[in-house]
C-alpha cells in the first residue's frame, strides 16, 4: 500500500473526489428534474481513478477523455459551475451549450475534451502528443478511455502509431467492468486489458482504481516514462460506476450485490478513513471538505439556472473560423448573423441581397429569432411547448 | 510563370508553405520514402526530413485523428489519404471530430488541417479506387471543400487551404496529376476560397463543371460553338464550400439555362444540390429545367469499355446543353 502523502495533498485529493461525487449526485438530480437533457453518464464511484490521475499531471499537460468526463474537467480545475451550465445547455457552459454532457472542454486547464464516440479520442490524444513532440516541448498527453474502447479499431491503430513514433502519451483504461451493459468477459477475448497493447509495443500494468494513492503512483510512473523516455505505456485501473451506464439504465446486466460489494470499497470513504486513522486529517477537515463540496455544487446549480439560453442568433457561431478566410460562405445565407469573410465589402451585391433575403437553402429569416416549435409550441403544427415536467425514464433509448 | 504538371504544382504549394511556416508538416501512407503513391510529395522528404514528412501505417482513421489532435495542439498538418475511397475509413474522424470540434467546443479549439485525397475514374482501378465523393464532403458543416481542375488553381488553392484555420477536404483528380499548365512563381499567390472561375463567356447556356469535369465542359463548350452555334458560359466553382453561388446565379440570370456536370453519383450529388439552389434563387430566370450530367449510378467497373461508359464525356454535356435549348434554336 502506498504511503500517505503530506496533509495538504491528502486534503486536496479528498476535496476533489468529494466535489466530483457531490457534483455527479446533483447532476443526476437535475437530470431527473429535466434541467439537463440528452444522455447523462455519471462517474460516481470512479473518483479515485480520475483524481489520482490528474493530481500527478502538470498544468501544461493535456488530458483527453471519453463521454463520462464531468469529473475529469473538474479535477483539472474547471469550475463546476461551467460544467453544470453545460449540462443545462446554457450560454455559460464549458462548451457554450453546444456540446452537452459528453463534450465538456476547457482549453485554459488543458482539458482537451470529452468525446461521444467511443475510441474517437485515442488518435486525438496521439495527435496532441505529436504536437508537443514536434514543438520540442516536454508536455505529456494523458489519454483516458473505457474498457469498451479497447475493442475499437482506433485502439490498435493508435497504440501502434504511438509506439512507432515514440509519442509522449500515456494511456489509462478506466475499466469499470462494463462497456455499456456488456461485461468485459463478454466483450473482450483478452480480459487483461493491460496486456492488450503489448503486441503493438505498449507495455501495461494494472492498478486498483478505487485507491487514489495507487492510481497516483501508477500514473506518475507512466507520465515519467512518457515525458523522460518517450515511452508510451498503458495502465488499467479497476474501477466501478455505482450508477447505470446512463441515467436511463435499468441495470439488468448486474446484480445488486455486486454494486454493494464495490460500494464497500468506496474510494472517498476508504481514503478519508485512512487519513483520519493515520492522524493526517481530522474529522473536522473531512466534514469541511464535504461542506465545501456542497457549497460549490449549490452555487453551480444557481449559476447554471441563472445563465441564459444561448441566443438564437449564435446558431452559426464558431462553425467556421473566419478571421483568416476571404470571400463568403454559402452558409452565410441562412445565418441570422451572416458569416462572411474578413471583409464584408468583398461580398458581391447579389450575395448580399441573398444574405439579407435569407432563404437560400431553407427559407430562414435573415434576422431575428428563429422560431423553434419544440420550445415555443406551434398550434398549427400541433407541437406542444417543451415539457418541463419531472422525467422518470431519462432519455437513453 | 512556369509550365508545371498538377502534381508538381501541388508539391510546390506544400514545399513553399513548409518553408514559410514551421508548423506545417505532411503525413500519410507512403508520402516519404516512396515519394507519394501519385508522386505528389516527391522530393519533400529530402528537403524537410522525417520530422516533417511522416510515413504512416495504413490506419486511415488514426492518421486523420492524429492530424486533428496535432492541429488542436497548434500544428498545421497536411494529411494525404491515398484515394478518396480510403477516406471512408476515416469518416469518423472527419465528420465526428475534425468538422465538429470547433463548433461543439464553442471555438475553444481549432482544426487547421488539410486532408488531401485523389479520386475519380479513368484508370481501370475498379470499384474501390475510382470514386468521386465531392458531394459527401460538401454535406458536412465545418468542412471546406476544394476541387481544383488546373495546376495554377491547384497550387494557389492548396496554399490557401494550408493557411486556412478550418479543416479543408482537398480533392484531387487522378487523371489531372499529369495535366500541364502555367503556374505562378509568386510564393505569396494564394487563391481565396469561394471564387469561381468563368472559363469561357457565353450567352446561351451556363455549364458548371466540377473537378475534371471542368475540363470536359470546356471541350464540350468548344464543340457546342463550332458544331451547333451555341455559346456556353463555362464556370468552374473551384471550391464547393464556400461556394461562389453568386457567380453561377449571375450567369444563369443572363443565359436562363443551366447544366451541371460532375463525375460523382447522381443521387444527392453536387448537381442535385446546385440545381436546387439555382431553382430556389433564380426560378423566374429559367427557361428550361436545370440539366445534370453525372457519373453512372453504379460502382466503377473495371472493364475499360464499361468504365468509360460510366464517366461523363463531352457528348453527354453537349446533349444536356442542347436539351435546355430545345425549341429555342
Amino acid at each position: 500500500m502506498a504511503d500517505l502523502p503530506d496533509a495538504s495533498t491528502c486534503y486536496e485529493l479528498l476535496a476533489k473526489m468529494a466535489l466530483i461525487r457531490r457534483f455527479e449526485e446533483e447532476a443526476g438530480r437535475q437530470y431527473q428534474r429535466a434541467k439537463a437533457g440528452g444522455f447523462l453518464h455519471l462517474g460516481i464511484g470512479e473518483e479515485a481513478t480520475i483524481v489520482g490521475t490528474t493530481s500527478v499531471m502538470r498544468d501544461d499537460d493535456y488530458l483527453i477523455g471519453s463521454y463520462r468526463t464531468h469529473g475529469h474537467a473538474i479535477a483539472r480545475g474547471t469550475d463546476p459551475k461551467y460544467v453544470m451550465a453545460e449540462l443545462f445547455g446554457r450560454v455559460d457552459g464549458a462548451s457554450g451549450g453546444r456540446g452537452g454532457s459528453m463534450h465538456i472542454f476547457d482549453r485554459e486547464h488543458r482539458f482537451m475534451g470529452g468525446y461521444g464516440i467511443v475510441g474517437g479520442n485515442l488518435p486525438l490524444g496521439a495527435g496532441l502528443a505529436l504536437s508537443s513532440e514536434y514543438k520540442g516541448e516536454d508536455t505529456v498527453t494523458v489519454c483516458m478511455f473505457g474498457d469498451g474502447a479497447s475493442n475499437t479499431g482506433n485502439f490498435g491503430e493508435t497504440m501502434n502509431l504511438a509506439a512507432l513514433w515514440k509519442l509522449p502519451v500515456f494511456f489509462l483504461v478506466e475499466n469499470n467492468l462494463y462497456g455499456m451493459g456488456t461485461s468485459v468477459q463478454r466483450h473482450s477475448a483478452q480480459t487483461d486489458l493491460s496486456k492488450k497493447a503489448e503486441g503493438y509495443g505498449i507495455p501495461g500494468k494494472r492498478v486498483d482504481g478505487m485507491d487514489v494513492l495507487a492510481v497516483r503512483e501508477g500514473v506518475a510512473e507512466g507520465i515519467r516514462l512518457a515525458r523522460e523516455e518517450r515511452r508510451p505505456t498503458i495502465l488499467e485501473a479497476f474501477t466501478y460506476r455505482y450508477r447505470g451506464h446512463s441515467a436511463a439504465d435499468p441495470e439488468v446486466y448486474r446484480e445488486r450485490e455486486e454494486v454493494e460489494e464495490w460500494r464497500e470499497r468506496d474510494p472517498i470513504e476508504t481514503f478519508a478513513k485512512r487519513c483520519v486513522e493515520a492522524g493526517v486529517l481530522g474529522e473536522r477537515e473531512v466534514q469541511e471538505v464535504r461542506d465545501k463540496a456542497e457549497e460549490a455544487v449549490t452555487a453551480a446549480v444557481e449559476f447554471a439556472d441563472a445563465s441564459p439560453e444561448p441566443p438564437l442568433d449564435t446558431l452559426y457561431e464558431n462553425l467556421y473560423v473566419l478571421d483568416s478566410a476571404a470571400g463568403w460562405y454559402a452558409v452565410d445565407e441562412r445565418s441570422p448573423e451572416p458569416h462572411r469573410g474578413e471583409r464584408e465589402d468583398r461580398m458581391p451585391d447579389a450575395a448580399r441581397e441573398l444574405a439579407e433575403a435569407g432563404a437560400a437553402y431553407a427559407g430562414q429569416p435573415a434576422s431575428g429569432e428563429r422560431p423553434n416549435p419544440a420550445i415555443e409550441g406551434d398550434a398549427e403544427l400541433g407541437v406542444e411547448p417543451e415539457i418541463a415536467a419531472e422525467r422518470e425514464d431519462g432519455g437513453d433509448r | 510563370m512556369t509550365a508545371l504538371r498538377m502534381r508538381e504544382a501541388l508539391r510546390d504549394a506544400m514545399a513553399e508553405e513548409m518553408r514559410r511556416d514551421e508548423s506545417v508538416f505532411v503525413m500519410g501512407e507512403d508520402v516519404g520514402v516512396f515519394q507519394g503513391a501519385f508522386k505528389v510529395t516527391e522530393g519533400l522528404l529530402d528537403e524537410f526530413g522525417e520530422r516533417r514528412v511522416r510515413d504512416t501505417p495504413i490506419s486511415e482513421n488514426t492518421i486523420v485523428g492524429t492530424g486533428v489532435g496535432a492541429a488542436m495542439g497548434g500544428l498545421r498538418p497536411i494529411v494525404e489519404l491515398m484515394t478518396v475511397n480510403f477516406s471512408l475509413l476515416a469518416l469518423d474522424q472527419i465528420f465526428n471530430h475534425a468538422a465538429a470540434i470547433p463548433y461543439m467546443f464553442n471555438g475553444q479549439a481549432r482544426v487547421p488541417m488539410v486532408i488531401r485525397m485523389p479520386g475519380g475514374g479513368g484508370h481501370q482501378l475498379g470499384p474501390t479506387h475510382s470514386h468521386s465523393f465531392e458531394a459527401l464532403y460538401l454535406q458536412a458543416p465545418g468542412l471546406l471543400v476544394a476541387c481544383p481542375s488546373t495546376p495554377a488553381d491547384g497550387k494557389a488553392l492548396l496554399k490557401a487551404a494550408i493557411r486556412d484555420d478550418n479543416p479543408v477536404i482537398f480533392i484531387e483528380h487522378e487523371s489531372l496529376y499529369g495535366a500541364r499548365g502555367e503556374v505562378s512563381d509568386d510564393d505569396d499567390e494564394v487563391l481565396p476560397f469561394g471564387q469561381a472561375a468563368v472559363r469561357r463567356e457565353g450567352g446561351d447556356v451556363t455549364i458548371v463543371g466540377v473537378l475534371k469535369m471542368a475540363q470536359v465542359t470546356e471541350r464540350a463548350a468548344a464543340q457546342l460553338s463550332s458544331e451547333h452555334g451555341v455559346e456556353a458560359e463555362v464556370i468552374d466553382p473551384r471550391t464547393l464550400r464556400p461556394l461562389d453561388l453568386d457567380t453561377i446565379l449571375e450567369s444563369v440570370r443572363k443565359t436562363n439555362r443551366a447544366v451541371i456536370v460532375e463525375e460523382g453519383w447522381p443521387h444527392g450529388g453536387v448537381g442535385a444540390n446546385l440545381s436546387t439552389l439555382i431553382t430556389e434563387q433564380a426560378f423566374d430566370h429559367l427557361d428550361a429545367p436545370v440539366q445534370r450530367v453525372t457519373g453512372a449510378d453504379v460502382h466503377m467497373p473495371y472493364s475499360k469499355r464499361l468504365e468509360q461508359a460510366a464517366i461523363p464525356h463531352e457528348e453527354h454535356v453537349v446533349k444536356a446543353a442542347l436539351a435546355t435549348l430545345e425549341g429555342s434554336i
